[in-house]
C-alpha cells in the first residue's frame, strides 16, 4: 500500500495511527453498523411489505381485536371469564391455563424426578431397577401419546357422573376430579397474620441458630422450631379462632356436579404427562449431578467423622445441585413449551383458546401468533432469570 | 402439526410477495392440472372419505364441480383435509384455491378474512344431540350440561349466545375435530353434541350406537353453507359462483347426467344456452365453452348431487326442504345464465 501512495510523507516515521479502514477494532465497528442497519431495514421492509399485502388481501389488521367482544366460552378459567368479554381477556384466560399447568407440572415433575434419580442410585437393587425400566420408558414414548394414553385411555373410561367413585368427600367421573372447596370465613384473617408471624420468626431463629453455630459450633433444632412456627402457630391460631372455614362439598345437580373445585379431565391428563414424561429426563439429570460428586468428597467427609444425613445435606446436595441445576432449568422451559399440546385434548391452554379459537374467529394470525410467541418467549426468559439467579446462588463459591 | 405450519405460510406469503393475488388463481390451476380443494377431515354427506379413499359428499362435488369446468376432468382435485381452525389460514395462504368445507357465510369471515363466499350450496341451522336416556325433550332444559364442540367454528359463538340469552350455563368442552367430538360425546365427556343440524344426522350415524342418541327440535341458528374463495381474485370468484349456478339452473331446467346430452338437440334457449351452444358460454368467465356441460355430464345438477350425498339415496336421509329450488318452495335460486 505505502508504495502506492504519493510519497510526500517521510517514509521513516511509522504510522501510528492506521487509516481507520486499517484498524481491526473501527473496522468492525463499522461493520457491525452495516449488519444493524441491514438487519433493520430489512425487517422494515418485511413489515411493510406485510401489511401492504394483508391490507391489499382485505384482511384486516391491527389490535383493536383485542377490544372486541370474544363470544365464545372457555371451559376453564381461573379469572372471572364470560362469553361477553373481550378477545384480550380469552388471551389472559388462556395465559393463566398455560401457566398453571406449567407450574403444577413443574413442582411435580421435580419431586418424581429426584425421588426417581435417588433411587436410580439406590443399593437396594429392586427399587433401582424399577427406577432405571421408568426412566427408558417414558422418556422414549413421545408426549403427545403419553397425552393420549392418560387422555383415552385412562380418564375416558371413568364412569359417568351418576355413577362417580366417591374418594376424599370428592367424587371422580369422566367429566373430572370434583373436589371440597374450603370456603374462608370473615375470621381467617388471623391465620393468615400467624403464618406471616411464623415465618419471620423462623428466619429471625434460623439467623440467629446460624450465627451462634458460627460462633460456639452450637446446634439448635432449626427444622422442629421451623415445623412448629410455620405449621404449629397458623394451626393453633385457626383452632383458637373457632376454625373459621365451611367446606364447599360438590354436589350431583342437574346433569353434572356442582359446587367445590373442578379439576377438569384434560387439566389432569395433560399435568401427569407432562410430569411423568419430564421426570424421567430429571431423574437422569439428577443421577448425573449427584455422581459428578468427586468420591474423594464423600471419604474427606467420613475421615472427619460426619454422620450420612449431614454428609448428603451439606456435602453432596450442594455440589450435585451446581450441576443439575443448569440442566434442569432447560427441561423447565421444555415443560412449558410441551403444555401447548394441551390443544390435541383440548385443554384451554393459551395455544387451544388464543393462537387456536381467537385466531380462527378474528382471523387475525399474525398478530395473535405474534403475541402468542411473545408470551413462551417471556415465560422461558423468566424462567432463565430465576434459575440463573438461583444458579448463582448455589455456584461453588472460589476461595 | 398442519396448523403452525399453514400459519407460518400464511406470515411468509404476506411478508415476502411483491404483487397482489389478482386473477391469478385460474392460471396456477391451469398450469397444475389439479384443483387444491379444502374439505373437512371426515363429516358423511358433505365431505367424507368412503372405503376405497375416495372423497364423496356435497362439498366435495362442488370440488368436483368446479374442476370440470376448469380441467374438463371432474377426477383432477387433490382433496386437502382441514379442522375447522385451519380452513381459513389455508385459503388465505394459497394451500388451497377453494374451500367448500361446510363453512358458514358470515360478516366477519366475508369482510375481515380477505375471503369471498361464492354462494349458498347448503342452507343450515344449528342443533343439538343428546343421549336419549337423559331424558330431554327441549334445547331449554339443558340449563347446566357440558356440550362437546368443534373450536374456530360459529358454533361456538351460537352456543354461547344461546345459553346467555337463556339465562342457563354450561360447560365448552372443546375439540380441533369432530371425530374427536363424537368421541367424547360417546365417552358421556359432555352431555350434548351442538353442531350445524345437517351435521348432527351426518355425526349420529358415525355413532356407535346411532339410536342411543336423538337430535333436539330447536334450531338455534342460520348457517347459510357455501364455497369460499379469496378475495382480489374476480375471474376465480366468478367461477365458482356461476358454477353453482349452473348446478341449480341444471336442475331447474330438468338438465340431468343422464340426460346432458339429449338435450343438446333441446330447442329451449334457456336450456342451450346453460350448456353452452348459444349465449354467454364461457368466454367472460375464461373457460371453455362447454363448461357447463362438462360440470353436469360428469356431476350431474344439485338435486342429484344433494340425493346421492345428503338425501334420500343417501344414508343421511335429510329432506330438501328450505333446500329445495324456489321453484318448490325453497330457498334454492340461481341468476339466469343469460
Ligand atoms: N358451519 C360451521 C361449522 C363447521 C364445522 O366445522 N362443523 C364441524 C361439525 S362438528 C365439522 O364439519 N367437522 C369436520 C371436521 O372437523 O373435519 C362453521 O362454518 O363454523
Amino acid at each position: 500500500m505505502s508504495s502506492n501512495r504519493p510519497s510526500s510523507e517521510s517514509p521513516t516515521k511509522p504510522d501510528s495511527t492506521p487509516r481507520f479502514w486499517n484498524d481491526p477494532d473501527k473496522r468492525a465497528l463499522i461493520f457491525q453498523g452495516l449488519i444493524v442497519l441491514a438487519l433493520g431495514a430489512f425487517i422494515l421492509t418485511v413489515v411493510s411489505n406485510t401489511l401492504h399485502n394483508l391490507e391489499q388481501r382485505g384482511i384486516t389488521t391491527g389490535f383493536d381485536f383485542l377490544s372486541v367482544e370474544a363470544g365464545f366460552g372457555i371451559l376453564q378459567s381461573l379469572i372471572p371469564y364470560s362469553e361477553a368479554d373481550s378477545y384480550g381477556r380469552t388471551f389472559i384466560v388462556g395465559l393463566l391455563n398455560t401457566v398453571l399447568v406449567s407450574f403444577l407440572g413443574i413442582i411435580a415433575a421435580t419431586f418424581l424426578g429426584f425421588l426417581i434419580g435417588v433411587g436410580r442410585l439406590s443399593k437396594n437393587w429392586l427399587l433401582a431397577k424399577i427406577c432405571a425400566v421408568y426412566v427408558e420408558i417414558f422418556r422414549n414414548i413421545p408426549l403427545l401419546l403419553q397425552i393420549f394414553f392418560w387422555y383415552f385411555a385412562v380418564l375416558r373410561t371413568l364412569p359417568s357422573p351418576r355413577q362417580s367413585f366417591e374418594l376424599f368427600g370428592g367424587y371422580l367421573n369422566v367429566r373430572g376430579l370434583y373436589l371440597p372447596a374450603p370456603i374462608l370465613e370473615d375470621g381467617f384473617g388471623i391465620v393468615w397474620t400467624a403464618l406471616i408471624v411464623g415465618i419471620v420468626a423462623t428466619w429471625l431463629f434460623k439467623r440467629w441458630a446460624d450465627k451462634k453455630h458460627d460462633e460456639s459450633g452450637r446446634e439448635y433444632p432449626v427444622g422442629l422450631i421451623a415445623l412448629g412456627l410455620i405449621v404449629g402457630l397458623p394451626l393453633l391460631v385457626f383452632f383458637f379462632a373457632g376454625a373459621p372455614v365451611t367446606m364447599d362439598y360438590p354436589a350431583l345437580k342437574g346433569f353434572n356436579f356442582r359446587g367445590g373445585v373442578t379439576l377438569i379431565p384434560e387439566l389432569i391428563a395433560l399435568w401427569l404427562a407432562l410430569t411423568i414424561y419430564t421426570a424421567a429426563f430429571i431423574a437422569e439429570i439428577v443421577r448425573g449431578g449427584i455422581l459428578a460428586v468427586p468420591h474423594g468428597q464423600l471419604e474427606a467427609a467420613s475421615a472427619l467423622g460426619l454422620p450420612r444425613g449431614r454428609t448428603l445435606r451439606f456435602i453432596i446436595i450442594p455440589q450435585a445441585l451446581r450441576v443439575i441445576i443448569p440442566p434442569l432449568t432447560s427441561q423447565y422451559l421444555n415443560l412449558t413449551k410441551n403444555s401447548s399440546l394441551a390443544t390435541a385434548i383440548g385443554y384451554p391452554d393459551l395455544v387451544s383458546v388464543f393462537a387456536g379459537t381467537t385466531l380462527n374467529q378474528t382471523g387475525q394470525a399474525i398478530e395473535v401468533i405474534f403475541m402468542t410467541m411473545a408470551v413462551y418467549l417471556t415465560l422461558s426468559v423468566l424462567t432463565s432469570i430465576f434459575m440463573n439467579w438461583y444458579n448463582s446462588r448455589s455456584a461453588l463459591i472460589e476461595r | 402439526m398442519i396448523k403452525r405450519s399453514l400459519i407460518t405460510a400464511t406470515i411468509l406469503s404476506a411478508a415476502t410477495s411483491g404483487h397482489v393475488l389478482a386473477d391469478v388463481t385460474l392460471d396456477a390451476v391451469k398450469a397444475r392440472g389439479v384443483l387444491q380443494c379444502g374439505v373437512s377431515t371426515g363429516l358423511p354427506g358433505f365431505s367424507n372419505p368412503d372405503d376405497k379413499g375416495n372423497w364423496k359428499g356435497l362439498d366435495v362435488d362442488m370440488c368436483r364441480a368446479v374442476a370440470a369446468a376448469v380441467l374438463g376432468d371432474a377426477t383432477k382435485v387433490k382433496y386437502i383435509p382441514l379442522t375447522a381452525k385451519e380452513r381459513f389460514t389455508a385459503l388465505q395462504s394459497g394451500e388451497i384455491d377453494l374451500l367448500p368445507r361446510n363453512t358458514t357465510w358470515t360478516q366477519t369471515r366475508d369482510t375481515q378474512l380477505g375471503l369471498n363466499f361464492a354462494g349458498v350450496n347448503y342452507y343450515d341451522g344449528q342443533g343439538f344431540m343428546v343421549s336419549k336416556d337423559l331424558g330431554v325433550k327441549s334445547a331449554k332444559e339443558l340449563d347446566g350440561a357440558a356440550v362437546c364442540i368443534q373450536a374456530g367454528t360459529t358454533t361456538e359463538l351460537n352456543l354461547a349466545d344461546y345459553f346467555r340469552l337463556n339465562g342457563m350455563s354450561y360447560a365448552p368442552v372443546v375439540f380441533d375435530t369432530s371425530d374427536q367430538t363424537v368421541k367424547g360425546f360417546e365417552a358421556g365427556r359432555c352431555d350434548v353434541l351442538t353442531s350445524d343440524q345437517s351435521q348432527l344426522y351426518a355425526l349420529r350415524i358415525k355413532l356407535e350406537k346411532p339410536d342411543s342418541a336423538m337430535v333436539l327440535p330447536e334450531v338455534i341458528s342460520k348457517e347459510p353453507l357455501g364455497p369460499v374463495v379469496r378475495q382480489g381474485d374476480d375471474q376465480w370468484f366468478n367461477i365458482v359462483k356461476w358454477t353453482h349456478n349452473a348446478l341449480l339452473n341444471a336442475e331447474e331446467l330438468g338438465v340431468t347426467s343422464a340426460n346432458v346430452d339429449e338435450m343438446k338437440k333441446s330447442k329451449n334457449p334457456n336450456v342451450r344456452r346453460l350448456i353452452g351452444l348459444e349465449g354467454p358460454k364461457g368466454k367472460g368467465l375464461g373457460l371453455n365453452d362447454d363448461w357447463a356441460y362438462q360440470v353436469i355430464k360428469q356431476i350431474g345438477n344439485y338435486g342429484e348431487s344433494f340425493d346421492r350425498n345428503v338425501g334420500a339415496g343417501s344414508p343421511l336421509k335429510v329432506n330438501r326442504g328450505i333446500n329445495a329450488l324456489w321453484t318448490d318452495g325453497g330457498l334454492q335460486y340461481a341468476p339466469p345464465m343469460r
